[in-house]
């Protein structure tokens, strides 16, 4: 097993989601390719911080805990923030897609042809 | 000398007046008075930071006051808000081109329902975008471009009809992922250089050689960032976002959401993080040049008023980012001097669609025609607006233009310095295509009983006309160093080149 595996796979992760964004028709796998990317992305946020055989960043008052066999915290706290985003942002995007569904009564993109030229 | 602790009101306010506004909607007016007095108070608070800045001063504000752990840990830890010369620059133009929506807005957003919606959203957008401007730390930075794209797609979608609804989805896509290959550059470089504080980490690199993995972190982030910008190839939202919205919305949109997010950014992050290596001046320049191209010619040939405009954004984008590109002070003078007129007149021109909307009911030029007898503030102040667009002197667009071409032809870009003279000729084609089909020739039958637009309408045309005819006056020496050499000075210092104008 490789180290840099976990790397590896949370980029074709990302391409899953990428692929799903620019080659679907449907709206709901396009929203999903969004959300696939999303986390992709936040998954290395969270391995960025990774560091083997490290342990959480909080200080014991029985036992000596050194700092740099701690894994960084703060990458940790960014990604609560990134997921919280992308909760919005995916929300709004099926808002969008239930009203469109509305109006065009499919989830086709090519069957939406207001927006040509 | 200024105090610190007033630099989060410019995301407070908006913030705040967003909040208030939702809460007490049913109150009659509330949401029009607290959307101008927002505006208004951060707009006001710019002026303030201009006047009592001292020259080359950094005003720094610690959230949370975390500033402590600065003099235990010999590192920044916590969120930095910081106030310089290009942030003061962004900040005016940003607000005033805000309060002047706002201002717009009260007569123009009562054909949709639901104006509450509306000013909380735009309040909403203007803290994202003000954050942006002052936040001093890269995770941070990415939070307020999520904050102020995420209102603006709703704000796309706020006629939801069909053509809205799947501009808005289109311009989410891809706002989306341009977020998440910004998140992805932000994350190379904490990992890279394990801070998220830009000053911090403008030290960190310029210690540092590791071309392959600077090499993607570029491309992640100008990537994104170009997106955000709509800069050609990475355009194909804009043409159907900007139009689609409200009126007021595509004047913020284009006026200065396209700026503060993309522009502004890849300023900041390429010039004072990275210090402007010489690969970014070259793409920059390249992307600059193919966007003024791009967005000029398929300009032409639309007939939608609003359309037309939204392409000549992408154009004029295309001009900032050539002068950014050039990298020599007086280029980077006139990239800010044109962004700031840029604001104002494509504000300007796209509010002035929106008045031909509202009293003619039609953006079609082919439906037009003779309009200026029977809109005369509305037609005066499109006039204006094209002129400084086409760069027609004494027009404010003019100078910068001229400050733009000599520029490249000092740093000996004969070629692009041409093109750049043939765009704007080109320029001026598209944008008389508006005003003669629109304003001029004979009034057709349908319109005999249009009426002029509301006084606040015309009120917002006249003073952004106004600042159209007068704005080649900020080039007098006096008021250049209060207003542009400052924000200048900023993106030299980045460069290495030390020196200044």
């Amino acid at each position: 097993m490789n180290a840099y595996m976990p790397y590896i796979l949370c980029m074709i992760l990302f391409c899953i989601g990428v692929y799903a964004i620019l080659a679907k028709r449907n709206i709901i796998k396009i929203i999903l390719g969004v959300v696939i990317a999303e986390y992709a992305v936040n998954l290395f946020l969270v391995l960025v911080a990774y560091k083997a055989g490290g342990r959480s960043a909080i200080f014991s008052e029985t036992e000596v805990i050194l700092p740099g066999a701690m894994v960084d915290p703060l990458p940790h706290a960014l990604v609560l923030t990134s997921i919280v985003i992308g909760l919005a942002t995916t929300a709004f995007l099926i808002a969008l897609a239930i009203r469109l569904y509305g109006k065009y009564g499919t989830f086709d993109i090519t069957r939406m042809r207001e927006l040509r030229g | 000398m200024i105090s610190e602790g007033i630099v989060p009101l410019f995301v407070a306010i908006p913030l705040a007046g967003a909040f208030l506004i939702a809460l007490l909607k049913r109150i009659k007016g509330i949401s029009d008075t607290f959307g101008i007095l927002a505006s208004a108070g951060t707009f006001a608070l710019s002026i303030l930071f201009l006047l009592k800045m001292e020259a080359g001063q950094r005003v720094i504000y610690n959230i949370g006051n975390w500033g402590g752990f600065n003099e235990v840990l010999g590192k920044i830890v916590g969120i930095q808000l910081a106030v310089d010369g290009l942030t003061i620059f962004m900040l005016l133009i940003v607000n005033f081109v805000a309060f002047i929506v706002a201002l717009y807005s009260v007569n123009y957003m009562t054909r949709y329902t639901q104006k509450w919606q509306f000013y909380c959203l735009f309040l909403l957008m203007l803290a994202g975008m003000n954050g942006v401007l002052i936040t001093g730390d890269m995770f941070n930075l990415f939070v307020f471009i999520e904050i102020a794209s995420l209102a603006s797609y709703a704000l796309v979608a706020f006629g939801t009809e069909k053509r809205e609804l799947e501009a808005s989805f289109k311009y989410a896509v891809m706002g989306g992922m341009a977020s998440l290959l910004i998140l992805m550059g932000v994350i190379f470089l904490y990992s890279y250089t394990g801070t998220l504080n830009m000053a911090d980490m403008t030290g960190v690199l310029a210690g540092s050689q590791q071309p392959a993995l600077m090499y993607l972190i570029f491309g992640l982030l100008l990537t994104g960032f170009g997106l955000k910008a709509a800069v050609v190839p990475f355009h194909a939202w804009l043409p159907d976002a900007h139009p689609s919205a409200p009126a007021p919305i595509s004047a913020m949109l284009s006026g200065v959401l396209i700026k503060a997010l993309g522009v502004y950014v890849i300023a900041r992050v390429f010039f004072t993080i990275f210090g402007f290596p010489h690969q970014i001046s070259i793409i920059l320049m390249t992307l600059g040049a193919i966007s003024m191209g791009v967005g000029a010619l398929v300009a032409l040939r639309q007939w939608d008023m609003k359309r037309l405009l939204a392409y000549s954004s992408i154009s004029q984008v295309g001009y900032i980012m050539l002068g950014l590109g050039i990298g020599t002070p007086l280029g980077i003078m006139g990239a800010l001097f044109h962004l700031f007129n840029h604001s104002i007149f494509k504000s300007l021109l796209f509010l002035d669609s929106g008045a031909v909307e509202y009293a003619a009911g039609t953006r079609n030029m082919k439906e037009m025609g003779g309009l200026s007898r029977k809109l005369p503030v509305t037609s005066g102040s499109t006039l204006v607006g094209a002129m400084s667009l086409a760069g027609i002197p004494p027009f404010a667009g003019f100078w910068s233009k001229l400050i733009i071409i000599i520029a490249l032809v000092e740093a000996n870009h004969m070629k692009l310095a041409a093109w750049a003279v043939l765009i704007s000729i080109i320029t001026i084609a598209y944008i008389v295509k508006v005003t003669r089909f629109a304003f001029l020739g004979a009034l057709k039958d349908r319109f005999a009983n249009i009426k002029e637009v509301p006084v606040l309408m015309r009120i917002s045309l006249i003073v952004l006309a106004l600042v159209c005819i007068f704005g080649g006056l900020l080039l007098i020496p006096e008021v250049r160093d209060t207003f542009l050499s400052p924000a200048v000075r900023v993106l030299i210092s980045g460069t290495g080149g030390g020196a200044g104008s």
